[in-house]
């Protein structure tokens, strides 16, 4: 028996992939050109590591219902493990020459930064997923402190030794992989198999929980298993996110991933939309940019976007979409019906 | 005569030094379906949460087909065969009429997280398989019409059918209903009744329900447990039931005074 991909559907995705196929071209374009500054593909940088951040985020804040607050503890894991790898495979000479892209090396460390993350994704969520509400938000807060403070002073990181008892240097000397073209490529691609996984099985038992998890668990739905689950996911790609950062920036400071940080990309999550992946990605880029976008007004620039924070929060509580995902497919399904319905009224 | 489904012995639990259920005995064979009645408090419902793995049982034993229930968890209990419905509606509200049904099918789909991710031809073909399958379950209900609304904004009486097409989604042998005609009104009742007797011929199910409603359980229940205080004071059939000293006194209490005076 031979299955098709019900012919909706199969129409959605090859459009989705002409909209991605376009913004490269464009992105390409705009970067041949040079009307790219390196100013500038740095804020694209900075939006893409968001974006990944807050959609993988929203699996857990969002779809599961969880505040998490240790996202930047597993950015960090991702991040010096891409980093100390890659290094690694430079002073070895690995994987390094003129036959070899160094694009190959960048997305080896991010992975397996993203697979160490989410394995100690499994490690604290299991312990950390037994409460719920406010208790699991401040265990995540702090957990994710533990590593970031750990982190700074592993030797082998840049740290001076828990002898020491006192913060180390920076992790310097990181080559600058991160390539803008692979970047954009890593982005989209998270954020479908972030889309594929949600609307899935796996997905409908996350959201299921997150509505009523005894039901759930009436439903036949190990609720923990999805759970951590879902917090494996997030920390994930919150680990492939700090992989780029780390080749992006090209040093490391375990300060940079503390609590502000993780409460910012929350802040993203929720001003988009709990359970919006879309609404995730229109934050991050909103969130990312604006504090750039009022440099000139340097002083209010932090009230600007606490400004914008309250009056979400007062006239969309929601957040920005809410639940709703945007598709190309029903955008341009309705202009096209419409049209279409004009003319038959103009020949009547 | 038939298969036993269930069968609990000396069935028990105590919260502290309070007996909420003592040695509570049940028999049900395949395509039976049981009332469990007994007034407020009686501790029907903790029958349920210990006959569904909510409460590990403090005493005795409960078997499904002859396996051994105690000490599982809810799901491994729900995914042996035993489901059930909740006395205040537990919907996943914010997912449609449909998605509530396929939630409860997520457990016999075989696609694996690849599959997932990746879309794979067996992600497709369950999906479309499943769906298909629930719009049927949906239509048992009369609720195919329904399928994309957002289960929170259904009437409440499509809300309770609603939650009974989800457990049986769960491919149950067993089905527990705890008040399923509560707070509906005799039109409403009468469907539910109709909706019982077809899913009983379609699935051949046991079928043990807990039911205020005295009408209903004398009509449809084959046999009826009693329990008051934590404790079975009768077992048998309706019409033994009505009849039964014990159960009237529980129910309506003695009448010592009137006796004295």
């Amino acid at each position: 028996m031979t299955v098709k991909v019900p012919k909706e559907k199969g129409k959605a995705i090859i459009l989705n992939l002409i909209g991605v196929l376009i913004l490269f071209l464009i992105l390409v374009i705009l970067n041949e050109s040079g009307a790219l500054s390196s100013y500038v593909s740095g804020v694209l940088m900075v939006c893409g590591i968001a974006i990944i951040m807050a959609s993988s985020l929203n699996i857990t804040v969002g779809y599961l219902g969880q505040i998490a607050l240790g996202g930047c503890g597993f950015m960090a894991i991702g991040a010096y493990t891409a980093a100390l790898i890659t290094k690694a495979m430079e002073a070895g000479n690995i994987l390094v020459g003129a036959g070899v892209p160094n694009t190959l090396r960048f997305l080896i460390g991010t992975i397996a930064g993203g697979i160490l993350a989410a394995i100690f994704g499994i490690l604290v969520g299991i312990p950390a997923l037994r409460l719920r509400g406010d208790y699991l938000a401040i265990i995540t807060l702090g957990f994710g402190e533990i590593i970031r403070v750990i982190i700074q002073n592993l030797k082998f990181a840049g740290g001076k030794g828990f002898s020491e008892g006192q913060a180390g240097q920076a992790l310097v000397g990181i080559n600058r992989l991160a390539d803008i073209y692979v970047v954009f490529w890593i982005v989209v691609i998270s954020v479908a198999l972030l889309y594929t996984f949600i609307r899935s099985r796996y997905g409908r038992a996350i959201i299921a929980i997150r509505d009523d998890d005894i039901a759930a668990g009436a439903s036949g739905l190990n609720t923990t298993f999805y759970k951590v689950l879902a917090f494996t996911v997030s920390a994930f790609f919150a680990g492939i996110a700090g992989g780029i950062f780390a080749h992006y920036i090209g040093s490391l400071n375990a300060a940079t991933f503390g609590w502000l940080k993780s409460t910012e990309y929350v802040i993203m999550v929720v001003f988009g939309g709990m359970g919006s992946l879309t609404g995730s990605i229109l934050a991050a880029i909103v969130l990312s940019a604006l504090p750039e976008l009022l440099r000139s007004f340097s002083e209010y620039r932090m009230l600007a976007y606490s400004v914008a924070l309250v009056l979400v929060m007062i006239f969309k509580p929601t957040g920005l979409l809410g639940t709703y995902e945007f598709s190309l497919y029903r955008v341009l399904n309705r202009i096209f019906h419409e049209k279409k319905a004009g003319k038959k009224q103009e020949v009547k | 005569m038939a298969e036993v489904i269930l069968q609990a012995k000396h069935l028990g639990i105590s919260f502290g030094g309070l007996k909420a259920v003592d040695d509570f005995n049940i028999e049900i064979r395949a395509g039976e379906l049981m009332g469990l009645i007994g007034p407020n408090g009686a501790g029907k419902t903790t029958v349920f949460n210990l006959l569904t793995g909510v409460y590990t049982p403090t005493e005795g034993a409960f078997f499904l087909c002859g396996e051994k229930m105690n000490g599982k968890k809810t799901y491994q209990v729900v995914q042996a065969g035993i489901a059930r419905t909740f006395q205040n509606i537990r919907l996943f509200k914010s997912m449609t009429v449909i998605e509530n049904v396929m939630v409860a099918y997520g457990m016999s789909m075989k696609y694996k997280m690849p599959g997932a991710l990746f879309r794979s031809r067996t992600y497709w073909r369950e999906e479309a398989e499943y769906r298909e399958k629930a719009m049927e379950l949906l239509k048992i209900f009369g609720l195919e019409d329904k399928a994309d609304f957002v289960a929170d904004n259904l009437p409440y009486g499509q809300q309770r059918k609603l939650e009974i097409a989800r457990a049986l989604a769960t491919g149950m042998k067993l089905l527990l209903l705890d008040e399923p005609a509560a707070g509906m009104n005799p039109t409403e009742t009468a469907d539910l009744l109709r909706c019982i007797n077809v899913i009983r011929e379609q699935f051949g199910i046991a079928i043990l329900l807990i039911e205020h409603d005295m009408s209903l359980v004398m009509k449809i229940c084959e046999r009826i447990v009693v329990i008051d205080y934590g404790v079975t004071i009768a077992t048998g059939l309706p019409e033994e039931i009505a009849s039964n000293q014990r159960v009237i006194t529980a129910y309506l209490g003695a009448d010592e005074e009137e006796e004295g005076a």
